[in-house]
């Protein structure tokens, strides 16, 4: 290698990876980055949550029963300013919209987690070992498929009552299925190709072959697809909450929260439901944007 | 074809029969009737009695047999809460949600059209970019939210609509239904608005799709050589080729909407099946409920059924692939 080549290496841009490219790609899109930054802004707020809260609204040593429904920008008994005004038990509906927020977030992610370890493992299962194992598996999801997902967790928490836990497991099963079959759709193309045939003629052992090989080769598609759930599962958590089957009244969610509120709408206290609504709506849309954006850029027909 | 509709319907028939077992396990294994069916202070004799009553000491197979053969006769059991029979209580309660939910599919179509094949004869410009983000943030709204939103705003500030209720109605063949009374209008206008907007966006996003596609077609380019005006190609000629999967996905739709009923109904008290689950559902009325999801899972399985019928007369290669595979 030359000087010249030597210099110029120098002075170039980080090498570019894969990675890179598709970062440098994704904040082209001012919507979608600033969509971005405002998902990392909620998710800081919800982790942080016992220090970014003026109270905490859990603590009955904290809120006073004196202050309830107070207006936005009312002042306590004490002094301090409730910015987004007070709820029915005295509570500030900053803080409360926050920890509720918290509840949204953990329940989702965790339920879209768990969702995706199980769909995408019987997925590639399905499309792997083919035969009946494959049609019993696409049997359920298409029966799982062909309601609604709301009539599905409504049902599931009617039979097991409330809880985090069981709102989890509810979201959880609700979701799996998508991810099976986009899987499962990849993976039988995947198969097919000649790493697969490469790896088995290195004897490689299956589960190997399936977990090294295939399921990494089958992911990029997943990612839009989780993105897109999470946010529904977000909305679904919601709802459930709202219609009195979902996380209990000691931990109230965003649904929750707006679902107290709903009680004094006719009266015109609007700040109780507007606020955690509209936080609900910001989180919901900022998270369906990135995932609209990252489908436009994963999508390769639209490259051309 | 007819082996295809044979076939399409052994599927359905299975998806009922499936759907019924799982039903029956959750309802009738998970919870135990006899504490739900007796007064707690029962004693041990009213207990035992019960038990054979309700043949709960039968074997399990035989208990969902004897399940299947009332669920023939359209006997689901009987409210708890209501002392009726479950299966009319919510059949009673049918019109009021179809009619909803038959309103707001029609208006999603007629905005969701318009809007969708205006986007995508402009895609580039900002007409076309907003009605997509808009389009977004329909799929975002939280629905119930939606719904106490528009009840803050045109019934509490403006008071230009109820807040809830079904209002005055007109009968036709005995049902009664709001569309044939004006005065039960402004009634419907809220709820089906608010059952309609996550579908609003759906359609949007199916006519740009369609339409961005068909412009490209050489039907298109065949008519524009034609000298056929502008509105004329898009008004029949692309507008008759993106409706065909618009049609279908709504008619698919029309199920989740009446399971989303469940959710718009709550918000208005609109006197729809879905609410009466979720009352049911707060009461503890098991056989309500167990009605409900027979009657819905039905419902579903002849909706996509019909669905299927009609898209194979539509589309002959779906029914050719289909007996070839």
């Amino acid at each position: 290698m030359t000087d010249a080549a030597l210099t110029s290496a120098a002075v170039a841009p980080p090498v570019e990876t894969p990675f890179r490219r598709f970062a440098s790609d994704f904040f082209a899109n001012k919507v979608a980055a600033v969509a971005l930054v405002i998902i990392v802004i909620l998710a800081l707020l919800a982790i942080f949550a016992p220090w970014v809260t003026p109270q905490n609204p859990y603590d009955l040593t904290q809120i006073s029963i004196f202050d309830n429904m107070l207006k936005p920008g009312a002042k306590s008994m004490e002094g301090k300013t409730f910015w987004l005004g007070t709820d029915e038990q005295g509570r500030d509906m900053f803080s409360a919209m926050i920890y509720g927020l918290r509840m949204s977030l953990f329940v989702s992610a965790v339920a879209t987690s768990i969702a995706v370890l199980v769909g995408v493992s019987l997925g590639v299962t399905a499309a792997y070992f083919g035969g009946r194992v494959d049609s019993i598996i696409m049997r359920i999801v298409d029966l799982q498929l062909s309601f609604p997902a709301i009539l599905i967790a409504l049902i599931l928490l009617a039979a097991l009552g409330k809880g985090v836990d069981k709102v989890i497991l509810a979201l959880m099963l609700v979701q799996w299925a998508y991810y099976a079959r986009t899987v499962r759709g990849n993976a039988l193309v995947e198969r097919r190709r000649e790493y697969i045939e490469a790896a088995q003629c290195l004897a490689l052992p299956r589960y190997r072959i399936i977990f090294r090989h295939l399921l990494p080769n089958c992911l990029p598609p997943l990612i839009v697809i989780a993105t897109v759930q999470v946010a529904h599962a977000i909305s679904l958590e919601a709802t459930l909450s709202f219609l009195g089957v979902g996380v209990p009244i000691t931990e109230p969610s965003l649904g929750l929260l707006i679902s107290n509120g709903y009680k004094y709408i006719l009266s015109g206290k609007y700040w109780v439901s507007v606020f955690p609504g509209l936080m609900l709506l910001l989180t919901i849309l900022s998270i369906n944007l990135v995932g609209d954006h990252l489908r436009d850029l994963l999508n390769p027909r639209l490259k051309a | 074809m007819l082996a295809y509709i044979l076939r399409r319907a052994g599927q359905s028939v299975f998806v009922v029969l499936t759907m019924a077992a799982l039903v029956f396990v959750s309802v009738f294994a998970i919870g135990n009737p006899i504490d739900i069916l007796l007064a707690p202070d029962a004693d041990q004799i009213e207990r035992e009695a019960a038990i054979v009553r309700l043949g709960l000491d039968k074997p399990m197979w035989e208990q969902f047999g004897v399940f299947l053969w009332n669920m023939l006769h359209g006997d689901l059991g009987r409210s708890f809460v209501h002392g009726s029979d479950a299966v009319h209580l919510i059949l009673g309660r049918l019109p009021a949600t179809l009619e909803l939910a038959i309103v707001a599919l029609v208006m999603a179509a007629l905005i969701g059209v318009p809007l969708g094949i205006v986007a995508g004869l402009n895609s580039d410009s900002w007409i076309g970019r907003s009605v997509m983000t808009g389009s977004i943030i329909g799929f975002s709204l939280p629905n119930f939210w939606f719904g106490i939103m528009m009840i803050l705003f045109f019934a509490v500030e403006l008071q230009w609509l109820p807040s809830g209720g079904r209002g005055p109605t007109g009968t036709l063949f005995g049902l009664e239904f709001s569309l044939l009374n004006p005065a039960g209008w402004p009634n419907l206008v809220m709820p089906a608005m608010t059952l309609a907007i996550y579908k609003v966006s759906l359609v949007i996003r199916l006519a740009y799709a369609g339409t961005r596609e068909a412009m490209l077609q050489d039907y298109v380019r065949f008519a524009r050589a034609k000298g056929l005006s502008r509105s004329r190609i898009v008004g029949v000629h692309v507008l008759k080729n993106i409706l065909i999967p618009i049609v279908t996905v709504l008619g698919l739709e029309l199920g989740s909407m009446i399971a989303f009923a469940v959710v718009t109904e709550t918000v208005f008290a609109w006197p729809g099946m879905g609410k009466l689950l979720i009352d049911s559902i707060a009461r503890l009325d098991r056989p309500v409920i167990v009605a409900y999801l027979m009657i819905v899972v039905g419902m579903f399985a002849l909706i996509n059924l019909i669905v299927d019928i009609l898209y194979s007369v539509l589309d002959p290669r779906v029914r050719i692939t289909e007996t070839a595979g």
